[in-house]
C-alpha cells in the first residue's frame, strides 16, 4: 500500500473492509452461480448480484476510502453506479430475448410459447 | 423561448452533472459542461424522442424505497440459493402475468426493476395481448408472484405514469 | 492497525474477484450455447471492472475508476452486440 495508512482512520478502514467484502463475495458468489445452475434460464439471474450489490458494494467502499485520504468528498463512482444500474437489465433483456428465440425456432419444449395465437417460426438449428 | 434554449431539461441536467463528476467542479468547467449540455439536448431535437408524461413523483419515490430493500432481500436470497448444498427440489419457471400498463416508460421501469432484482428475470411482453413474461428462479407459488409484481409495483407506476 | 485491516481486505476482494473472473472463464469455454458463453462474458467483465477499482484503492490513485469506466461502456456495447447478433445473425440490419 502505498497511501499513509497511519492517519487513516480506524473506523473508515472497517467501512471500506466491510464494503469490499460485501461486494467481491457476492460478485464471487454470483460467478459460483453461473457455474452451479443447469440450465441458461437459470443462470441468467446470476450477473445481477454482481451488479446490483457487488458493484454497489465496491464503489460505496472506494467512495469512503478516496473522500478519506483526500479530505473531500470524491463521489464520481456514482457514475459507474448508474451506468451499471441502466445497462444491465438491458443487456440481459436482449440476451433472454435472443436465448428464447434461438429455443423458439429449435422448436425446443423447455419454452413456452408466449401467445397461442402467434404464428410458430421455422424451425433452423444453430449453434 | 424557454422551449428553445432548454428542449429537454432533465437530459441537459444530466450531462452537465455527469461532466462536473468526470472533470471535478470549478467555474470553467460549469461553463463548458453548460454549453456541452445544451448544445447535446439541441442535437437530441431533431431525433424527437418521446417525452415521458410523468404525473406525480410521489410514487416513484416510494416505488424506489421498495426497489431498494427488494435488491437486499433477494441479494440475499439468491446468494444462498447458490450456496445451497443440500440438493433441495428447486423449481425454476416462467411466469406469464397479465399488465394493465400501457405507458412505455413505466412498461421500461417495471422491466428494469424485474430484471435488476436478482431472482426474477423480464424474459418478454406482447403488447397486443397485454401479458409479459418473467422467469423466476425459485418459484413455488405462481400465483404469489403475480400478486406480487401487480399490487407491489405496477400499483405505483400506474399512479405516477397513467 | 487501520493499515493491516485495508491491506488485507484489499487482498481478500482482488483474489475473490479473480476467482469470479476464472470461474466466468470457465462458462465462456464450457458454453454449451452460445448465450451462455455471451452471458459468461457480461459476468467476467463487469469482475473485472470491479478488480481495477480494487486496484484503485490498493495505489490510491483514481486513475484506474476511468479505466474501470471505459470497461464498462465497451463490456455494455460488446453484450448488446453479440445479443444482437444471436438474435437475428447480423450485427447491422
Amino acid at each position: 500500500m502505498s497511501i499513509a495508512a497511519a492517519d487513516f482512520p480506524l473506523w473508515a478502514a472497517i467501512l471500506v473492509a466491510l464494503f469490499l467484502l460485501i461486494g467481491s463475495s457476492l460478485t464471487f458468489l454470483g460467478a459460483l452461480g453461473l457455474l452451479r445452475f443447469k440450465s441458461f434460464y437459470e443462470r441468467i439471474h446470476l450477473p445481477t448480484l454482481g451488479t446490483s450489490w457487488g458493484t454497489g458494494g465496491i464503489l460505496v467502499a472506494s467512495m469512503i476510502f478516496f473522500s478519506v485520504t483526500q479530505s473531500r468528498p470524491v463521489v464520481h463512482e456514482i457514475l459507474i453506479a448508474i451506468f451499471v444500474t441502466v445497462t444491465t437489465p438491458v443487456s440481459l433483456m436482449l440476451l433472454a430475448r435472443a436465448a428464447l428465440y434461438r429455443d423458439r425456432t429449435e422448436g425446443n419444449d423447455t419454452v413456452p410459447p408466449m401467445a397461442p395465437d402467434t404464428p410458430k417460426p421455422e424451425p433452423i438449428v444453430h449453434d | 423561448m424557454m422551449r428553445a434554449v432548454l428542449p429537454y431539461p432533465l437530459l441537459s441536467l444530466g450531462l452537465l452533472v455527469m461532466w462536473l463528476l468526470l472533470n471535478g467542479f470549478s467555474l470553467g468547467h460549469l461553463v463548458l459542461g453548460s454549453i456541452i449540455a445544451l448544445l447535446a439536448a439541441k442535437a437530441m431535437t431533431p431525433l424527437e424522442p418521446a417525452k415521458p408524461r410523468i404525473r406525480s413523483w410521489w410514487p416513484l419515490l416510494h416505488l424506489l424505497r421498495i426497489v431498494a430493500g427488494d435488491i437486499v432481500r433477494s441479494n440475499i436470497a439468491v446468494a444462498q440459493l447458490v450456496l445451497d448444498r443440500s440438493h433441495r427440489e428447486r423449481v425454476s419457471g416462467f411466469v406469464t402475468i397479465p399488465v394493465d400498463l400501457k405507458d412505455r416508460t413505466a412498461l421500461t421501469v417495471l422491466a428494469v426493476i424485474i430484471t435488476s432484482t436478482p431472482g426474477t428475470a423480464w424474459v418478454e411482453y406482447h403488447s397486443a395481448a397485454g401479458l409479459m413474461m418473467i422467469h423466476v428462479l425459485d418459484l413455488r407459488d405462481e400465483q404469489e408472484w403475480i400478486d406480487l409484481i401487480k399490487n407491489r409495483y405496477e400499483r405505483l407506476l400506474m399512479e405516477a405514469f397513467e | 492497525m487501520s493499515g493491516l485491516i485495508l491491506t488485507w481486505s484489499v487482498a481478500i476482494a482482488q483474489i475473490l474477484l479473480l476467482a469470479a473472473m476464472a470461474i466466468a472463464a470457465i462458462r465462456v469455454i464450457r458454453g454449451p450455447r452460445a448465450q451462455d458463453r455471451v452471458l459468461a462474458f457480461d459476468a467476467l467483465y463487469i469482475a473485472s471492472m470491479l478488480l481495477l477499482l480494487t486496484f484503485g484503492i490498493r495505489s490510491g490513485t483514481t486513475m484506474y475508476f476511468e479505466a474501470a469506466l471505459v470497461i464498462g461502456l465497451l463490456g455494455f456495447v460488446s453484450t448488446v452486440a453479440l445479443a444482437k447478433f444471436l438474435m437475428r445473425g447480423e450485427v447491422i440490419e
